[in-house]
């Protein structure tokens, strides 16, 4: 249902109340994205002096372009490892935090904290921790014959971003799986118990069957989170680095268009992004029609 | 609820707090950083406790400011402008435009309404080219309205509180058209009120993402009595070679975390229910 | 002259559905109507029409010899009470009761005034500083009650109020509602599905069926004479019995399976295919009664007894009311016989009454 069914009679008034926001939508979103579409089509010269409409051109570069290819499938093992990592983290604290009785508020206190960190933050004691000479955790693995540093490796460079974005996350995926959990009727739970269903059984066979929607959207939520809203915490940790080996698309976008002057490429990569996004929300907007169902 | 033996029941509570001590620890870090001088923090083996210059390192980095000659009180109090002007303005024009949404039947309804749902779909970072060329020349880079305005174009907001309107009994509006309140009367003095948790659960979690923007301040401030306090984390890092300042760099991390980390400790039970309503 | 006055109403929703199909009625001053039937009879639109919550698709309605078709709800000098009864939750019972006078621009003493006035009639006067939350489900139909009341309306309309009370005290509101009216002698439309309710509370009742008002009348009337066998189903309780049946002996008797039943006065019709109808408290069990009864099951209620059964030789079941409590094991033969006069006979294509 979209609207109510009693309503208010149509007037002028109902285009006042949403002037606002579809100005600033026009100006701010419309607008630009539509630009992007049409420079996507571009290419400019160096200087910016001229350009010339090339179509696909653009796109069809991209996708023959190796680092681009490359970035995506980077982008796409980031994005499983940063799901992967947090949702089993926080499943597992959800379970506990469903079992014990007295408490529950105090942990959920202390583990939403990483969700108001901002990622640059969050980022930033990720590399203070691992730094290669003063890190408390690098020194230490060092010292254990364990040579870190993640400025020269790339793989560590993957994993410090990877941990980094899987601890911001970790509140979100926790509270809503602890949310999901909770709203399991105890009834159903006691009737596996009287069965004779042992804590770990009744977790597998009960609880974690039931939570599945919650499971399935949190997995968009965190691939969605991990493509698009963790420049910051790369740009802090490993600015892409070392050779690329952390440079996931939103960085490339930003780092190609702002810092190599590709308007062209840039843009299409924008609108390649653009899509993902759309296909991603869409999908989780069907799970969620889905859900209502339940 | 089912009795557990006190074996199940301790191993949940140690995981539980082990889990917390993972969670916890780079913010423990971070404060003890925060609390020690820069020579300290290159000896290893590097602190793991409280040390004495936590007033020291604070007062420097408020009054002094730390490489860029610009205090930090200045960035926090950006920051907080920043944050609550996205907050405000994204609460009062989503609520606005949800009311008109739900509550009213008129033509291009339906297409406002997939223009909304379009922008709840993008993030800033993925248009992020073509809107400081709009920014740019609307000649307002360097500017509080430049920082916030393109921010609050976003759908988040008018989508909760559709749902919340959605879910307002009709007999409400009916009574009170007995009662012979208009549209704005209804909207001021009935809506407004019976919304105020949602709308307190949406000021948390726009608080927290208005106090928390790096790339958009990044790209379109270059007056430093404009910059953020989240932007200056990355800035002293970037002169992390030369002179590893740590204790500075931590102070402002940890700075830069307690306004949005105090918002959602005490407001806690709202911004709950607000995540797990907007489902985002 | 009529105070509420329904002219050939029709609803027809946007998708086409017509949920109104021609409904008139006269509404006397100080009139308690209710209108009655089964869910998606309309009875509920109809009431919505009269307030101006929905649209008219055709007709007029008058309210004290003004149209107000046209008009918003608050310009009608209605107020409504709703089945869940839409009390604003953020304000106190007094502000939820003062909030239309307030809109009105009615002085802050005269408001006051009246809000008290009201309260202690309704014995709510202790209440006026709490929320909607901290009340009981019947102090919040007080509370909804105080604010029709507030506005001296020239016409109340309550949406089954009482369908979210439990038995007991749906009871005790339908008296206070009743005796309310009766006191304040304001024209009253009622809506509900409550047969009892309907027939305890109101001067005149409306059947409705399918978006048409099968009949209009006072409950004697509508017991003893129903126009149509909708209505002779819908009131009473137990159900009427109806047996397919069809006259013989020119007229003067009717068919009950294979005996025949004589008529009180002979029935020009040409109708051949009828319903017999005969009321279960109708029934009289006596041992030389011509109708024979096979018991199935008695329902026993101390005060009364509901018996099951079926005809002999046939699958015609039949309830039959009883006064006073019955023992007879299933199988048994009772006897019975049906007073003439108790008899009602309708078209069965038609449904309506050949009396």
């Amino acid at each position: 249902m979209l609207l109510k069914q009693v309503h208010f009679k149509s007037s002028a008034l109902p285009y006042l109340l949403v002037a606002p926001q579809i100005i600033i939508t026009l100006i701010f979103f419309i607008w630009p994205a539509s630009q992007a579409l049409f420079q996507s089509l571009l290419l400019e010269d160096a200087f910016g002096l001229s350009s010339e409409f090339v179509w696909l051109d653009n796109f069809k570069e991209l996708f023959e372009d190796e680092h681009y290819i490359n970035a995506f499938g980077r982008t796409l093992f980031f994005s499983g490892m940063v799901a992967a990592t947090s949702l089993s983290f926080s499943l597992v604290l959800a379970a506990m935090a469903d079992r014990v009785i007295k408490g529950t508020g105090i942990y959920r206190t202390l583990l939403i904290w990483p969700y108001a960190v901002a990622p640059v933050v969050a980022g930033a004691l990720w590399v203070f921790m691992f730094y290669p000479t003063t890190g408390i955790i690098s020194t230490t693995l060092n010292s254990m014959g364990y040579e870190w540093n993640h400025q020269l490796k790339g793989d560590q460079a993957m994993f410090l971003v990877i941990m980094a974005a899987a601890w911001k996350q970790v509140s979100y995926n926790f509270l809503f799986f602890l949310a999901a959990m909770q709203a399991i009727p105890k009834s159903l739970i006691e009737a596996a118990a009287i069965d004779g269903a042992s804590p770990v059984k009744r977790f597998w066979t009960i609880i974690f069957p039931l939570i599945t929607p919650t499971t399935f959207f949190l997995l968009v939520i965190n691939v969605v989170y991990a493509f698009f809203e963790t420049f910051g915490i790369i740009h802090v940790v490993t600015k892409g680095g070392p050779a690329k080996a952390t440079e996931i698309l939103v960085y490339k976008v930003f780092n190609d268009g702002f810092v190599g002057l590709d308007l062209g490429g840039s843009a299409a990569q924008s609108v390649i992004l653009m899509v993902v996004v759309i296909a991603l929300t869409t999908f989780q907007f069907k799970y969620i029609e889905r859900k209502v169902e339940y | 609820m089912i009795e557990n033996r006190p074996i199940d029941t301790f191993v949940s509570h140690a995981v539980l707090l082990a889990g917390i001590a993972i969670v916890m620890f780079p913010v423990w870090i971070t404060l003890v950083a925060a609390s020690h001088d820069a020579a300290r923090l290159l000896q290893i083996p590097l602190p793991l406790g409280l040390g004495d210059q936590f007033f020291d390192n604070l007062k420097h980095v408020i009054g002094e400011g730390v490489n860029n000659s610009v205090s930090l009180g200045i960035m926090l109090f950006n920051s907080l402008v920043m944050a609550l002007m996205i907050a405000f303005g994204k609460i009062a024009i989503s609520l606005l435009s949800a009311y008109a949404l739900v509550y009213f039947d008129f033509r291009f309804r339906m297409m406002f309404f997939w223009m909304i749902f379009i922008t709840l779909m993008l993030p800033v970072e993925v248009r992020i080219l073509p809107t400081y060329e709009v920014v740019a020349q609307l000649n307002m880079l360097d500017s509080y309205w430049g920082l916030s305005i393109p921010l609050i174009a976003s759908a988040t907001a008018t989508f909760m509180f559709r749902q919340t309107f959605l879910s307002v009994p009709d007999e409400l509006l009916e009574a009170a058209r007995i009662d012979g309140a208009g549209p704005m009367r209804f909207f001021f003095d009935i809506l407004l009120p019976i919304s105020r948790t949602s709308i307190a659960a949406m000021f948390v979690i726009l608080f927290i993402y208005g106090w928390n923007q790096y790339l958009w301040p990044l790209l379109i401030t270059t007056d430093k009595n404009m910059y953020t306090i989240v932007m200056a984390i990355k800035q002293m890092m970037e002169a992390l070679e030369e002179t590893p300042q740590w204790h500075y760099i931590m102070m402002t991390a940890f700075l830069a975390m307690i306004p949005p980390v105090i918002v959602v400790i005490t407001m806690q039970k709202l911004f709950v229910k607000g995540l797990t309503e907007t489902e985002k | 002259m009529s105070h509420v006055i329904l002219k050939a109403i029709e609803k027809t929703y946007p998708n086409g559905y017509k949920a109104i199909h021609g409904v008139d009625l006269e509404v006397e001053d100080g009139e308690f109507i209710v209108l009655v039937g089964p869910s998606g009879c309309g009875k509920s639109t109809l009431l919505r029409m009269v307030a101006g919550l929905e649209t008219i698709t055709d007709g007029e309605v008058h309210i004290a010899g003004r149209k107000v078709n046209e008009l918003e709800p608050s310009q009608r000098d209605i107020a409504m009470v709703f089945q869940n009864y839409a009390l604003y939750p953020h304000m106190t019972v007094y502000k939820n009761m003062a909030y239309g006078l307030k809109n009105l621009g009615t002085p802050k003493d005269e408001i006051e005034q009246r809000v008290n006035d009201a309260a202690r009639l309704l014995e709510i006067d202790g209440l006026l500083d709490r929320r909607p939350k901290q009340l009981s489900g019947g102090q919040r139909q007080r509370v909804a009650m105080g604010r029709a009341i507030v506005r001296k309306p020239t016409v109340f309309l309550f949406d089954e109020p009482l369908s979210n009370l439990d038995a007991k005290l749906r009871v005790q509101m339908r008296l206070m509602i009743k005796t309310l009216q009766t006191d304040l002698e304001t024209t009253t439309l009622y809506v509900t599905h409550d047969q009892v309710e309907a027939m305890t509370m109101a001067d005149r009742l409306v059947v409705m069926n399918d978006g048409i008002a099968e009949q209009i009348g006072t409950p004697t009337e509508l017991y003893d004479k129903p126009a149509t066998l909708f209505v002779a189903g819908f009131i009473g309780s137990p159900a009427m019995n109806f047996v397919d049946s069809q006259f013989a002996e020119e007229g003067k008797s009717v068919l009950l399976n294979n005996l025949n039943l004589p008529v009180i006065q002979k029935i020009e019709t040409d109708v051949t295919e009828i319903v017999l109808g005969f009321r279960p408290e109708h029934i009289e069990l006596n041992d030389q009664g011509p109708i024979e009864l096979v018991v199935d099951i008695i329902e026993n209620l101390g005060v009364e007894s509901i018996i099951h059964a079926h005809l002999k030789d046939s699958s015609i079941s039949i309830v039959v009311r009883q006064t006073e409590s019955l023992i007879v094991p299933k199988g048994e033969i009772i006897r019975a016989h049906i007073p003439a006069q108790k008899l009602h006979f309708f078209d069965k294509n038609t449904g309506k009454s050949l009396e």
